[in-house]
């Protein structure tokens, strides 16, 4: 139907490329004894299960039709992987994670939707030159992602304490306040976005 | 066929021996179980170890089972006596069942106390966890034989050292708290809308004025329907609720209820909170949406725009207690307060308590309460998001909003009213702490614990109801502009006006302690007001609210 609608689809197949990878490659079992307190077969098992869960629920993102379907399963693919996050101890993340995405985004998304009626029931068709700009922006982003798993050496290593909520906070307004800036634009694309799909069609209103 | 009538409608559908035939019935029943359980007492003398238990506790349930049936038979042979004295108890029935889920709650916490202190006086404190026999060995000084009172508490007091048991025992708590809150606070809603409008409220069900009421209704709801529009979109329909429940009672997971009462202290505790309030919008949005009707998406639609607006400020105002305290982890900015009246955050400098009474009317637009309660606005849509929502479904979404209530009310507490510490100077209390069991209980009823937490968050939680029921609904345009242009300017020059008094107002200074003392003073005279008054309407009820109502209030 529009673009952004079909953008929308990319970010869970980020997702969905980043847990299937994960699986493979960073399962956190067969550590050392006492290296890692979060290296135990329960932890383990809710590895697995979570990352099958964010894989499914990102898989379903990309497969449904109906725009607000696909933001439920956009809220569970992000949920699952903020539980990923509180398993892997980076609470911060997480919590962040559902804040800006789920309690934000999410919510920006289905307010876009539901001011307009047009939706209702509407199939939403990416067009043949957005289906191949995803599978490019997709690709790229499968590149790096794994060149920078055949880069680390496995298992890494846990970094040496965990990492406070002063610490982040000093480091984002620091040394990283840039990209920090540049991520805060996020949310200002989702409202366009929003907005986009939102507003009357003005000229060729037959389109969709 | 026979017709069915007015005289068929009234006799009683059970015929005339059906009682002595329960009786009879139950009877056999205890018997049997009597016997069962002298048996398995028999048995249980012969073994040792782990069978020991097992027989001891089929011999305890069935021992229970065989009063159960006893009691239910006698219950059914005298059902008219048994019935007059449930109802002339029905007080004391509420006040001791209340008292026993707070000893059901504290008891636990007993038991890991003295789980911890075997572990700590074990011999080999290499091996992490004690065997059951090794406990046993503790508790009576001698060798562990496997049997008697003793062997039993060690098998109970096994499991407890384990995380994972104290993590299910907990979950079972914030869940059992959870339906307390949702079941006490509809009716105690209800109550108080018929108080202020000079009528009764529920009376009936439970004798004391109608207190089992919800449950009641909880147990008519689950039979209910669960109907489903031939338009709506289904999957979404039933999904909406599960993302609407579960959030609400995630965050008593990170909620602390003492220092030591809290199932995770997380260092982002705050935000994490936060996360799940703005997680649990979602299901209000697609619970609207997916019902397909006008009314629904319109209400689902205000809760969207409500929810997004008032985030702001509501995060300013967390921001401004947390400049102060200088951490997200909710059990140190609880610690902060310890000390009395005067130390609580609200009353540090003007714009904390600025940032409180903000935080409080964010808040109120955040749990859809009057009079910013345009999501289910019943006199212009229907009932809002909820219009087609019927049986199960319907209460669970009521859960989620009193189990949200409750917890902003329970954040505000931490956050600017002293958290669980008791408006008493805590240094009277001191000696008591560590002193005998019933000093340490009494400590927790005066100075601060879990008690407190929860009184200070009805306190607010009633204050919730009351303007709920005092205040007129306002427009969705005058919401927003209150947001926009009254809300966050203020919330930003108390973010501000808090900045500049940390940078420039020493903490043990001059200005601080006058400032502390005024602020403390308008706390004490408002509190004191506010009791005044209630005291006032109480003495003078029979003027003010009317005879039919006086008759039943308490104390009449």
């Amino acid at each position: 139907m529009t673009k952004v609608a079909s953008r929308l689809k990319l970010l869970p197949a980020v997702f969905a490329i980043l847990a299937c990878t994960a699986v493979a490659l960073g399962q956190p079992t067969a550590d050392p004894p006492g290296a890692d307190p979060s290296a135990t077969p329960g932890n383990a098992v809710a590895f697995y299960v979570l990352a099958a869960a964010a894989t499914l629920a990102a898989l379903g993102c990309v497969i449904a039709t109906n725009i607000v379907r696909m933001a439920l399963c956009l809220l569970a693919a992000l949920a699952a992987v903020a539980l990923l996050y509180f398993l892997m101890a980076a609470n911060f993340l997480g919590v962040i994670q559902l804040i800006v995405y789920a309690g934000g985004t999410l919510v920006v998304i289905v307010f876009g939707v539901m001011l307009t009626s047009r939706v209702y029931g509407q199939k939403l068709r990416p067009r043949p030159g957005e289906t191949a700009l995803a599978w490019l922006v997709c690709a790229a982003l499968l590149v790096g992602l794994v060149a920078i798993l055949l880069q680390t050496t496995w298992p890494a290593a846990p970094p040496p304490t965990a990492y406070s909520v002063r610490e982040i906070g000093q480091a984002l307004l620091t040394d990283y306040l840039l990209p920090f800036e540049l991520a805060s634009v996020l949310l200002l694309a989702v409202m366009v976005g929003a907005a986009y799909l939102a507003a009357p069609l003005r000229q060729g209103a037959k389109k969709c | 066929m026979t017709r069915f009538t007015a005289e068929d409608a009234l006799r009683s559908r059970w015929s005339p021996d059906a009682k002595p035939r329960a009786v009879r019935a139950f009877l056999a029943i205890a018997v049997l179980l009597a016997i069962l359980t002298a048996l398995l007492w028999v048995l249980a003398t012969r073994l040792t170890g782990v069978p020991y238990l097992l027989s001891t506790l089929a011999t305890a349930t069935a021992l229970l089972l065989a009063l159960c049936c006893l009691g239910a038979a006698v219950a059914i042979q005298f059902s008219h006596l048994v019935g007059r004295i449930l109802l002339r108890m029905a007080f004391p029935i509420f006040i001791v069942s209340l008292v026993g889920i707070i000893l059901l709650a504290w008891a636990p916490s007993l038991l890991y106390q003295r789980v911890d202190a075997l572990r700590a006086q074990s011999d080999n404190p290499g091996t992490p966890f004690l065997a059951a026999a090794e406990i046993e060995a503790h508790l009576t000084g001698a060798p562990a034989t496997g049997r008697g009172w003793a062997a039993l508490s060690a098998y109970v007091l096994w499991p407890l050292q384990f995380r994972l048991t104290r993590d299910v025992l907990a979950a079972l708590g914030v869940l059992g708290f959870v339906s307390i809150v949702g079941a006490f606070g509809i009716w105690w809603e209800r109550k108080v809308a018929g108080r202020m409008q000079s009528r009764l409220g529920p009376m009936r069900v439970g004798g004391w004025h109608g207190w089992a009421q919800s449950m009641a209704d909880g147990l008519k709801l689950i039979q209910k329907e669960d109907v489903f529009l031939a338009g709506a979109d289904r999957v979404l329909y039933r999904l909406a609720v599960y993302v609407s429940w579960p959030p609400a009672v995630v965050l008593f997971v990170a909620l602390p209820f003492s220092a030591a009462w809290v199932g995770r202290d997380l260092d982002v505790g705050l935000l994490f909170v936060f996360a799940m309030l703005a997680v649990g919008v979602l299901g209000v949005l697609l619970a609207g949406w997916a019902s397909n009707n006008k009314w629904s998406t319109l209400g689902a639609m205000r809760e969207a725009c409500q929810m997004i607006s008032y985030e702001i400020p509501l995060g300013f105002c967390l921001l401004i207690p947390v400049m102060s305290a200088g951490t997200l982890r909710l059990t140190t900015i609880g610690q902060l307060q310890a000390g009395g009246f005067h130390t609580w955050l609200a009353f540090q400098n003007p714009f904390l308590l600025a940032a409180a009474i903000l935080f409080f009317t964010a808040t109120l637009a955040e749990c859809k309460r009057a009079p910013f309660d345009l999501p289910e606005a019943e006199s212009e849509l229907v009932a809002g998001y909820l219009t087609e929502y019927s049986g199960f479904r319907w209460a669970l979404f009521f859960f989620a909003e009193y189990a949200e209530m409750f917890a902003v009310a329970a954040l505000g507490v931490i956050l600017f009213f002293g958290a669980w510490h008791s408006p008493l100077p805590a240094h009277w209390g001191e000696p008591w702490r560590q002193g005998p069991l019933w000093q340490r209980a009494l400590h927790g009823v005066l100075f601060g614990g879990p008690l407190w937490f929860v009184f200070k968050g009805f306190c607010l939680f009633y204050v919730q109801l009351w303007l709920r029921w005092t205040l007129p609904r306002i427009r969705l345009d005058q919401v927003m502009h209150a947001c926009v242009q009254v809300m966050l300017p203020l919330a930003m020059i108390a973010l501000l006006g808090n900045a500049v008094w940390e940078l420039l107002v020493s903490p043990g200074g001059r200005l601080a302690w006058i400032v502390n003392v005024i602020l403390t003073a308008i706390g004490l005279l408002t509190l004191l007001t506010t009791v005044g008054i209630i005291a006032y309407g109480y003495l003078n009820r029979r003027r003010l609210v009317g005879e039919l109502a006086v008759d039943h209030l308490p104390g009449a």
